[in-house]
Order: C-alpha cells, then structure tokens, then sequence
C-alpha cells in the first residue's frame, strides 16, 4: 500500500487525541483547526517525537510505530522532514553545513535532492556562506525547509512555517514553499489556520476539533463546507479549480474552464491549458432567481441551492451553498434578501460573480 | 626548594580533570534532561561535597577503602591500594570536585533549546551523534569551565586529601598540605613561595577564563 496510513490515540490532561486518517503517496494536504485542536501534537507523533498511547503507522507499506507490537521507530531512523515556525539551525554551523547537516545522514539510498537544485527556488545562493546568526526571519525559514528538504524526507511535515514571519516575509516564504512543494514526490502536511494559504498549496484539507478530525477531502469541498469555521469568516471563499481554455487578449481576460462552468478573470498572463485556483470571496457573489439580462456581471452560473446557513457573527447575513456542476460556491447575502427570494434548498438559482471581484 | 609538592599537585589535578570530564559529561547530560524520580536523588549526591565538611568525606572514604573497609578485601583481590597512595588522591578528589563539574555543565545543557536536538533527529542523527555533533559544541563554554573549575578546586583541595593521603612527601604531599606543613614549622620563607604560586596561577587562570567565556557565550541562539 502506497501512501501514510495513521491512527493515533493519546491523553495529555484534559486533552484527548483521537485520529484515523490516510494521506496518497503526494500531495499536500492542510491541516486546520483552533488553537488546541491537536494540529502540532499530530505531527509530532508523525515524526517520532511524542509516543500516542496507542494508534498505528505505516508509510508505503512500511511499519514505523505499533503500540500493539510495541514498536516505535526513533526519529532519526523516521525520513521525516520537520520545519516548525521557529527554524532552529544550529548556531555552531554555517548555512551551508546546516543545509548538508541532514544529507550526510541519508542511509540507505542516494539524497533525493542536491543542494545545487534547491538552491535557486529557496533563493539560498547567497547566504551559503553566511553565520546563522545574522539571517533574517525569512532567510532563516528558507533555510530550514532546504535543510529538511535535503535530507530526502519521505514525508514532509510543516508547522506553521511562516506564521511567525512579518507581512513581507511571509509572502517570500511562501513563494519558496509554493516552488518547492509543486516538484515535491513525497505526502506533505502543512499546518495553517490561514485560509488563502491553504487554498494556494493544498490538494487536500483535514478540520480538527477538540483533537478530532471533523473534516476531510479535497481541498475545496472542505474549504467551502458551511459547516465549518473557515466558510463563516468575514473572508470565506470558495475554490475553484480548472484550467485555462481561451485568453482574450484585447478585453483582458482569460477563461477558466472547471466542473460544472465556465468563469472569466481578470487576467492575461496565465499560459493556455494551466491549471488555476480560483478563489471566490463569498462577499462578491450575488444570487438571482432568473438569469438576469442586461446586466455587467460577466459570470452568471446556473445551480441548485444545497444549503443555508446563518452567519453566526453577523445576524443580518447568511451563507447560501450552491451547486454549480461538481463545483461548490458560498454567497453571503443578506437575511431579507434570502427571505424575499424565497431561497430554499434544492431551488434552482444563479450565481452572479463579477470578473473584477476574482482573484488569482 | 623542594618543587615537588607542585608537580604532584598538577599531577593530580590534570588526571582529576580528565577523570571528572569523563564521567561528567554523561552525569551531567543525564542530569540536565531525565525525568526519572532518581534524579533528585543523585543530584544530592553529587553536590553533597559543597556542603560536607572535607574531613568528612575523607573520614568515610578512609573506612570505605582502608583494608578493613567493606571495599578492602577487593581492592585486596586487585592488588590496589587507595589510602595514603597516589591513586586514592584521585578518587577523593574526583568525588569532590564533581559538583564543580557537573553543575556548569548541567546548565550548559539545560539552555540548549529542545527544538535543536529535535531537529537534529528528524534529520537523521542518533543519540550519539547528537550529543557529539549538537551537544558538544554548543556548550563548548560551558564545558571549559567546568574543566577549568575542575582542575582549579582540585589544586586547592586539602581535607580530602589529607584524611586520605596523608603527608607523604613525593607520594601525596600536594601543595595545600606542603602550605601547612611549612606553617606548623614556622617556615614562612617556604609556606609563602607555595602560598603565592597557588595565588598567582589561580587568578591567572580565571582571568582567562571569564575574558573568553563572555564572546563566546555572546555568539550562541540566535
């Protein structure tokens, strides 16, 4: 069996740890949740740092923790990469040894990576020979992911690896991380509770509560799902995932082709048939009952109404779920509106999303 | 003159060193990150000779290792004699010096975050690895000191030694019992020459200790 197969159980207080979950050979998957739900405390089992009361893991078929056979294979003998929001080099080495502190221990097989590939997407060339102690936030995070990246992981696991980091720094970061995540061919878990870095990096999402997993799936479903915390912030979104079919040079936009529609953006700088995330803030979708004519709205998308919730922060607004294909949209309208369209579920209804309002 | 005294009592300290670094370097990693309920009661035993009067510690050392002791018949067996010899100097003086080794150590190590030997794990080093790799060079100050207060205390040390050593000249006749010796005779020519050598090398060696302790210390965890 390809893939991490887990399941862990554990007790710290008051605190119970209770998950089962599978991650596919690639791909990143977000982990999310309040504060205390058990996000860090995963990844430490994962990684051999904390021993859950009982459970199981295997990666690709290989067993790496048992409580029933009393196995637990130590960290260092784990391959799993660990960035945590402090980047914790060691201040007796140079950036250069610090990135080569894990490849010098890959066993068994030859690194997956050399530090020459690594070292334009980390941006790392010009801080090879530099002291750890006078990076900044930024550089150091960078250099952390190379270090962890280089001692060829079989599993990739990021705490929160930017959240401590400035505005700027955080967006440089990212980039990285988006670089280096797209070529990656082991599974990655990445900790966030930032909604739109979520829907940059992930494939996947799992929701955590109170130390159990609420939620899990494709990145979008999760996202969009009115159950959930994420669809009752002041800014949800929805995701759209598709490619580019048609670039209209002239008007400036090009057309997203995803299930269930079509969508145009303001863009034109996106190659033909690439594959685009397409964020939808709820805010910025309306709802007619009647395709609307003579109207700016490039986007009117047919669907059918799935769910209505009420926006617990705002009494005035709800959150209307509506299907268009195999595709999920939020629109946050208000209470009265809903109320005097008579918007109910399984009502066919359309969507209206300007061009202006999407983002890339 | 005689210069003996002096050498004996460099002697002694570089083996006492060495020794205590040995052994204190586990001790004192074991101490800094175990959380076994042993631990407060090791601690103790490791610093009970700042409390204990020297004579003590010598007292019982005399009983324990002595031919009538409960280790005589052994020491017997190994063809070993402890008291009043060379060898017995060492071993009193490696268990009161262990304080001044362990604890600076033992500091050393608790400031060295968590995250950094996690770190050093996930990315493939061993226990061993760590501590030699990781460990040791970021207290690298840390373990200066704590040789250097090692060997310090143990060129100072009288009552231990003397319970157990004696004052055999060129045997176990160290510098601080050549001190007193001369005094009881009313030597002062000769106390004052052992007197200020001692004097001198210690406050040459702290000065060199505190002055490259302070940089080093300011370039670690950033």
């Amino acid at each position: 069996m390809s893939g991490l197969a887990a399941r862990f159980e554990l007790e710290r207080g008051a605190f119970t740890l209770d998950v089962d979950f599978e991650l596919p050979a690639r791909g990143v998957t977000t982990l999310s949740g309040p504060s205390g739900s058990g996000k860090t405390t995963i990844l430490r089992c994962l990684a051999g740092l904390e021993r859950p009361r009982s459970g199981s893991l295997s990666l690709d078929g290989e067993r790496w923790f048992d409580s029933v056979g009393g196995l637990d294979r130590p960290p260092h003998r784990r391959s799993v990469g660990y960035v945590t929001q402090t980047a914790h080099l060691f201040p007796h080495l140079d950036v250069r040894d610090n990135l080569l502190f894990g490849l010098r221990r890959v066993r068994e097989r030859a690194p997956a990576l050399s530090l020459e590939s690594l070292a334009e997407p980390l941006g790392l060339r010009s801080l090879l020979e530099r002291s750890v102690a006078n990076l900044s936030g930024g550089e150091r995070q960078r250099v952390a992911i190379g270090r962890a990246l280089l001692a060829s992981p079989r599993l990739l696991l990021l705490d929160e690896p930017v959240s401590a980091l400035d505005l700027a720094a955080k967006g440089e970061v990212l980039e990285a991380i988006e670089r280096v995540l797209c070529d990656l061919t082991v599974p990655c878990i990445y900790v966030s509770h930032d909604l739109r870095e979520a829907a940059r990096l992930a494939d996947r999402m799992i929701w955590l509560d109170g130390g159990r997993i609420v939620a899990q799936g494709p990145v979008r479903d999760v996202i969009s799902n009115p159950r959930l915390p994420f669809a009752q912030d002041e800014d949800a979104e929805s995701l759209l995932i598709g490619k580019v079919t048609a670039i209209d040079q002239e008007a400036g936009l090009a057309c997203v082709a995803f299930p269930g529609g079509e969508l145009w953006i303001a863009t034109t700088e996106l190659p033909h048939e690439a594959e685009v995330r397409v964020q939808i803030r709820a805010r910025d979708v309306s709802i007619a009952l009647e395709r609307p004519k003579a109207i700016s709205v490039l986007n009117i998308l047919p669907g059918t109404i799935t769910d209505l919730t009420q926006v617990k922060a705002s009494p005035s607004q709800v959150l209307v779920s509506l299907e268009v294909g195999q595709s999920r949209l939020l629109s946050r309208i208000t209470r009265r509106s809903a109320r005097e369209l008579g918007l109910t579920v399984g009502l066919h209804a359309w969507a209206l999303v300007k061009s202006a309002a999407i983002t890339k | 003159m005689d210069l003996s005294p002096f050498w004996l009592s460099i002697r002694l300290s570089i083996t006492v060193t060495a020794i205590l670094l040995l052994l204190g370097l586990p001790l004192a990693w074991w101490l800094a990150r175990t959380r076994s309920p042993a631990r407060a009661f090791v601690e103790a035993v490791v610093a009970l000779p700042l409390v204990l009067p020297p004579t003590v510690l010598g007292f019982y050392l005399l009983l324990l290792l002595g031919p009538k002791g409960p280790l005589g018949p052994l020491l017997e067996a190994l063809d070993l004699r402890l008291v009043f010899s060379f060898p017995g100097l060492v071993v009193g003086s490696v268990i009161y010096s262990l304080p001044f080794v362990v604890n600076p150590l033992k500091n050393t190590f608790r400031e060295i975050p968590e995250g950094q030997l996690e770190s050093a794990a996930t990315l493939g080093a061993g226990p061993l690895d760590r501590f030699l790799r990781v460990v040791l060079p970021l207290s690298a100050s840390g373990a200066v000191t704590a040789a250097v207060m090692g060997f310090a205390h143990t060129l100072g040390e009288f009552g231990v030694v003397l319970m157990i050593g004696g004052n055999i000249p060129g045997e176990t006749q160290v510098v601080s019992i050549a001190i007193y010796d001369h005094v009881e005779q009313l030597e002062y020519a000769e106390a004052h020459v052992y007197s200020a050598g001692l004097l001198v090398f210690s406050m040459v060696v702290l000065v060199l200790l505190y002055s490259s302790g302070r940089a080093r210390r300011q370039a670690r965890f950033r």
